[in-house]
């Protein structure tokens, strides 16, 4: 049995009109591994925030369910902390102590030194270090983020969540983070679910990358698998030869594919609704 | 700095202008016998409007002064004077020192301020979070928003028979839907990111309101807070007033009852200064709790 199960997931909406219901997507099925890396790509509206929102217990699905580690998710969870694209960081509190509420959350039962340390640690991993009596108006968008990334890693998920994390954050310092992100990943072995626009971020990062079509009733409609090497960074993966094969295939899903559904690769045959995703190698 | 220099320069400036234009247009010139028969100035003593000095000439009859026309501002200061002096005497019943007086104010004010800002917050927050609920009570709320909190006291004066505790609850009155409004949207409109992270994070009933909800909306509730303390400041002197109970809103009527008019004024500055006092207190609260977003 896989680690992180999404089985047949669907999510309706009651329809804006007020009668009946919307389909924002339909059987979003993928099995994830332990220590996997898998991204999710799709046009606005397709609802992968959604569903990565579905995932960890923050909103309810209409159909299918989901298991991690053998147990069904119910509800939101220690085990499944989320990188909010909008960093939600509480703005009432300093660095320190937005990492300590979560740390506090998630080790009930560790004295005060120890949490101090913990959270020390972690605001060191993310080079934050003199900034942990900051409060986050203070702070850049990438350093509110290194925030949200230390707060996420301090309480040791099994499942951490990135709802779009660079978004909202200067191309330069994007690419800086990532890098980060990729060694804090290399440290921990984190099974990560992340949702993204960004096709080069989601190479960079990916085990496994789900292409989904356009809303409404979108669907997983490819599963590429990245075959690039790890360890992987910025300025070596473009020089790989399968990258611009694996960019320049997900941009073509993007831009021609996306709004019908079909698959590049293979028969081109065309497939029914809810028939199991292509998975593509390269 | 240069600019509160001169803030502070045009200030005084204005107040001495004031001062200037207030003595001038109160000055009455010394009464001059010419021109009146003894038997109009006999009338006149008589009356009540002169009285004879002991050399022999007239003067304006002091008592009668007080109330005719409006004091200057050296009356004015002469009563503030007298008053200060004995403003920890108790002399009687109803004639209490100006110290005594602030004391009994800011108490009733503090204590009805208080009682209306707990029950409001508390409310104000289990309607923000139940939408239902909130909807459900609003209309009551908006009706009960308007009304004057004066409006209470005959009824609360018959429910509780006891004008002290009345005019507590007139404050309390008054000071209960501004904040009850404010924290139920303050709670409401809170961003639902914080309250995803409080759910990620499993914390507590108890967590999730003291780190999470009240300081989240804490803003907005200062807001409402700020708001009620206006209007309980307003609405504690005619309570005094109207309650006969002592207090620096009742000062101001018992000296129109003396006739007192240096003494009206001196009542309304006393007023002034205790609502300044109290509003930089609360204001210094407000700063601890809020947030830049």
């Amino acid at each position: 049995m896989a680690f992180l199960e999404i089985d047949h997931v669907t999510k309706y909406f009651p329809s804006p009109s007020g009668s009946g219901q919307v389909c924002i997507f339909k059987d979003a099925t993928i099995k994830i591994e332990k220590g996997e890396f898998v991204t999710t790509i799709g046009h606005s509206g397709c609802g992968k925030s959604t569903l990565l929102n579905i995932i960890a217990g923050l909103e309810t699905m209409t159909e299918g369910g989901i298991i991690l580690n053998g147990k069904e998710v119910t509800g939101p969870g220690l085990d499944r902390m989320v990188v909010f694209q909008n960093f939600s960081l509480m703005p009432w509190m300093t660095v320190f102590e937005n990492i300590r509420l979560a740390v506090r959350a998630a080790y009930p039962d560790w004295d005060r030194e120890k949490i101090a340390a913990h959270v020390h640690k972690y605001i060191s991993l993310v080079g934050l270090k003199g900034a942990e009596d900051k409060r986050p108006t203070a702070l850049s968008g990438g350093m509110k983020q290194r925030v949200g990334l230390a707060r996420a890693f301090s309480i040791e998920p099994k499942v951490l969540l990135l709802d779009e994390p660079f978004a909202q954050i200067d191309a330069l310092t994007r690419g800086v983070i990532q890098e980060e992100l990729v060694q804090m990943w290399n440290a921990t072995r984190n099974t990560v679910f992340m949702v993204t626009h960004d096709v080069d971020e989601a190479i960079l990062l990916s085990d496994r990358i789900m292409l989904m079509t356009n809303g409404p009733s979108a669907r997983i409609a490819e599963i590429v698998d990245v075959t690039i090497p790890r360890p992987r960074s910025r300025d070596t993966i473009i020089e790989h030869p399968h990258y611009y094969k694996i960019r320049n295939h997900i941009i073509h899903f993007l831009v021609r594919h996306a709004s019908h559904g079909e698959t590049d690769a293979g028969s081109g045959a065309e497939q029914a609704g809810g028939a199991a995703p292509l998975v593509v190698k390269f | 700095m240069a600019t509160k220099k001169d803030a502070l320069l045009i200030s005084g400036t204005l107040l001495t202008l004031f001062l200037v234009a207030w003595h001038l247009f109160t000055l009455r010139q010394d009464f001059d016998p010419k021109g009146f028969t003894e038997d109009q100035l006999m009338t006149m003593e008589f009356n009540g409007d002169i009285v004879r000095t002991s050399d022999g000439g007239y003067v304006w009859n002091p008592e009668k002064e007080k109330v005719k026309g409006v004091p200057g501002p050296l009356s004015v200061l002469e009563k503030a004077r007298t008053e200060l002096e004995e403003a920890f005497v108790i002399k009687g019943t109803n004639d209490h020192g100006i110290a005594y007086l602030v004391l009994y104010t800011v108490t009733r004010f503090g204590a009805g301020f208080l009682a209306a800002s707990v029950v409001a917050i508390m409310l104000g927050v289990l309607l923000g979070l139940n939408k239902v609920l909130f909807q459900a009570v609003n209309p009551y709320i908006q009706i009960l928003k308007p009304i004057s909190p004066l409006a209470w006291m005959p009824l609360l004066l018959y429910t509780v028979k006891d004008p002290k505790w009345t005019a507590v609850l007139v404050v309390f009155m008054a000071a209960l839907w501004p904040t009850l409004a404010t924290t139920a949207f303050g709670v409401n409109s809170l961003r639902k990111d914080y309250l995803h992270v409080a759910a990620i994070l499993q914390l507590s009933w108890f967590k999730r309101l003291f780190k999470v909800i009240l300081p989240g909306a804490a803003p907005t509730i200062v807001n409402g807070l700020r708001i009620s303390f206006g209007s309980a400041l307003v609405a504690v002197v005619p309570a005094e007033m109207l309650l006969g109970e002592l207090g620096v809103g009742y000062l101001s009527w018992i000296e129109w009852n003396n006739l007192d008019i240096a003494g009206v004024i001196f009542a309304i500055l006393v007023v002034g200064v205790v609502g300044v006092v109290l509003d930089s207190g609360f204001n210094k609260l407000a700063g601890l709790v809020t947030y830049q977003e």
